[in-house]
């Protein structure tokens, strides 16, 4: 029994690697600057919402290092959107090796999760440069965001598990999700701090906290950029409304990676 | 104890299994009909089609299996079941050690990828981890004689070269149980030949070999033992000839129900025609020494001559022997209108296994004034042990000579 599981992880291991091998090989192919684009893509659009929001519209200017917070909320935010995007059409694509062979269907949302996550470790180098130019302090709770982003590596893979088995039955969930995700962007605290919401309500700070997406680059900015950013923990006072959006992103996941698993068995035949 | 060695012989064994699939009338995949079909849910009309119905049966360890089948008998679903792709409806299907399916070649295969990546990804599916894709590599590139292309994206690969790669990955799968499609013996004769050698090569190692095929003469070629599908049900099991032989006799059972009256098939200007046909016997089997009919013509008019004839058709439509009285030194000359004249056919038993179609003719001596043309005008099975790939299969004789050297 134990060997038959050995082998099992062993297969999904063999094909986990090969698969995010490939990934890479595929995606900047023929594009002259190649790799450069995954951080070359997220400082442009740094700099255009640095313009229009900082500069001309005069947002963040009492928060300190708010750029840094800034490129640091667009590189999360592009790590989930990537993971549900790509998620959400991963396995209608491999419809063909499906409809072939069969192996552990998990690998492909994991498969390009990981992908992505190696995309913001990349992106995460280019921030600390940011932030050693910005003269960032170092502060001992930056050895809490590893774990801010296992928690978003977690949420967003459920995320992705849930929307790509619910897309082999209905495609029309590509199209929700994209207006779903253009709302949760605004909803993430992304390109705005959050002081600006609680200098007008507390409640409505919170309330917007207990989004996942958005507590964990609220907190990795506390815990990297500066401790004067707000947390949940700081506006409620409380340690169990504090972990509410850390519940809501675990049970999303088990609920996601519990339906992939119950249709996973059926994909051959409805992809 | 003796029981527990038994169990431990089978490889692969099916039971009970089935499988129906839901076909909506029209296919939920966007909002709008899901929600339409949820409010019409109780009168919402689905098809089910059975695709399988209670399959039972096992395969033993290093057993070469065919699993026989027309198109459409559900012999690729059950496949696809055993390669655990689908899910059963009910029942289960188990297997001890490795499977590797082999549905279809170089899965996977992206053509922007070069022929060295792509052995490691398809070698990746096929359960292989790089290093040991490291140590065949070499071999696989030599076997699949693409040395001077492995860095050359797939893209620019021939579809030869592309099947060549895919097959030399395949070859080297370390699988206890193989699943093979008939699908892949496609391409020229000279991959075919390779393909088939293979085969051999794993029959000769004694692997499990579950083959899949509507092809009756590769089942009979490979395989030990066989089962036979038919309109989604076992219909029989047992040893490949017996196998063969009933699906030979499915087929032409087909052809049967199928048969309708052509109206196309006659035509001439009607001065004589045929009234009255018979054949002796509708099957023929090697015990048989002739075929042979007998015809009936009857002249509308007097005529002055006229030439019979007849000829024989393979099913798929080859005209392979035939002649008439003029080539007979027939004559048949002088006949009043109303009188009527008897031909007695008979052909030699030269038939190959199938079903063979006899025209009939009536016509002057130029050919071209036809009186009565009837192709498809009767027809007659051939059910015989020898199997042969000929169109004919006279009695050939072959006596050997060997002188010592001196």
């Amino acid at each position: 029994m134990l060997g038959y599981a050995k082998t099992k992880y062993r297969y999904s291991a063999i094909l986990l690697r090969e698969l995010v091998v490939t990934d890479f090989k595929l995606r900047y192919q023929n594009s002259v600057l190649g790799y450069l684009w995954s951080l070359l893509r997220p400082l442009f659009l740094f700099v255009i919402l640095y313009v229009v929001f900082v500069n001309f519209l005069k947002v963040g200017n009492n928060v300190p290092h708010w750029p840094v917070g800034l490129l640091l909320g667009i590189v999360l935010w592009n790590f989930f959107i990537e993971v549900s995007n790509t998620g959400i059409r991963a396995v209608v694509e491999r419809g063909d090796v499906i409809r072939k062979i069969n192996f552990p269907k998990y690998v492909i949302i994991l498969a390009s999760s990981v992908s992505a996550l190696i995309n913001l470790l990349i992106n995460l180098v280019v921030i600390a440069i940011f932030m050693a130019i910005n003269h960032v302090p170092l502060m001992a709770t930056l050895l809490l965001s590893p774990f801010l982003i296992l928690e978003l590596f977690i949420f967003s893979l459920g995320i992705a598990c849930l929307l790509s088995a619910l897309y082999v039955k209905l495609r029309d969930i590509a199209y929700i999700w994209e207006i779903l995700a253009q709302g949760l962007f605004y909803a993430s605290a992304v390109i705005y701090p959050v002081t600006l919401v609680l200098d007008r309500s507390p409640r409505v700070a919170e309330a917007l906290l207990f989004n996942p997406v958005a507590q964990i680059i609220q907190d990795t900015r506390y815990a990297a950029v500066s401790h004067s950013m707000p947390t949940l923990y700081s506006i409620s006072g409380s340690v169990m409304v504090a972990s509410i959006p850390v519940f809501i992103a675990v049970i999303l996941f088990a609920c996601g990676a519990w339906y992939f698993k119950r249709q996973s068995p059926y994909f051959a035949e409805e992809v | 104890m003796n029981k527990t060695k038994e169990a431990s012989e089978v490889a692969l064994s099916v039971k009970g299994v089935s499988k129906d699939f839901i076909l909506p009338h029209e296919k939920k995949s966007s909002i709008k009909s899901a929600i339409v079909g949820a409010f019409r849910s109780h009168d919402r009309s689905v098809d089910v089609q059975h695709a399988l119905s209670g399959i039972d049966f096992e395969v033993k360890k290093g057993e070469f299996f065919g699993v026989l089948g027309r198109n459409g008998s559900g012999k690729s679903t059950l496949l696809k079941i055993m390669a655990e792709i689908y899910q059963p409806t009910e029942g289960t299907v188990s297997h001890r050690g490795k499977l590797v399916p082999f549905i279809e070649l170089g899965v996977g295969f992206n053509p922007e990828l070069t022929g060295r990546e792509n052995v490691y990804l398809n070698g990746a599916l096929l359960g292989f981890s790089r290093k040991e894709i490291d140590a065949r590599y070499d071999e696989i590139v030599e076997f699949a004689e693409l040395e001077n292309f492995m860095e050359q994206k797939m893209k620019n690969y021939s579809s030869g070269m592309q099947v060549r790669l895919a097959f030399s990955v395949a070859t080297r799968a370390e699988a206890d149980i193989l699943l093979i499609d008939e699908v892949l013996a496609v391409g020229d004769a000279s991959f075919q030949r390779k393909c088939y050698d293979y085969f051999k090569s794993l029959k000769k190692q004694k692997k499990t070999i579950i083959f899949v095929s509507h092809d009756m003469s590769a089942v009979r070629e490979f395989c030990d033992r066989a089962v036979l599908i038919d309109k989604s049900k076992v219909v029989a099991s047992g040893a490949t000839e017996t196998i063969a032989n009933k699906y030979t006799q499915l087929f032409l059972d087909s052809i049967k129900e199928e048969d309708g009256s052509d109206s196309n098939n006659r035509w001439g200007d009607g001065r004589a025609l045929y009234s009255d046909i018979s054949l002796a016997k509708p099957l023929i089997t090697e015990k048989d020494k002739a075929l042979q009919f007998d015809v009936t013509f009857e002249a509308k008019r007097d005529l002055e001559s006229i030439i019979a004839g007849s000829s024989l058709t393979t099913a798929t439509g080859y005209e392979y022997c035939g002649t008439n009285t003029d080539h007979q030194n027939l004559v048949i000359k002088d006949i009043k209108k109303g009188e009527k004249v008897t031909l007695k056919w008979s052909y030699p038993n030269i038939f190959s296994n199938g079903r063979h179609y006899v025209n009939l003719s009536l016509h002057g001596h130029s050919g071209a004034d036809v009186a009565d043309w009837w192709t498809d005008a009767m027809h007659f099975d051939v059910r015989k042990k020898e199997q042969s790939p000929f169109v004919v299969t006279p009695d050939i004789d072959i006596k050997l000579e060997r002188q010592k050297s001196r």
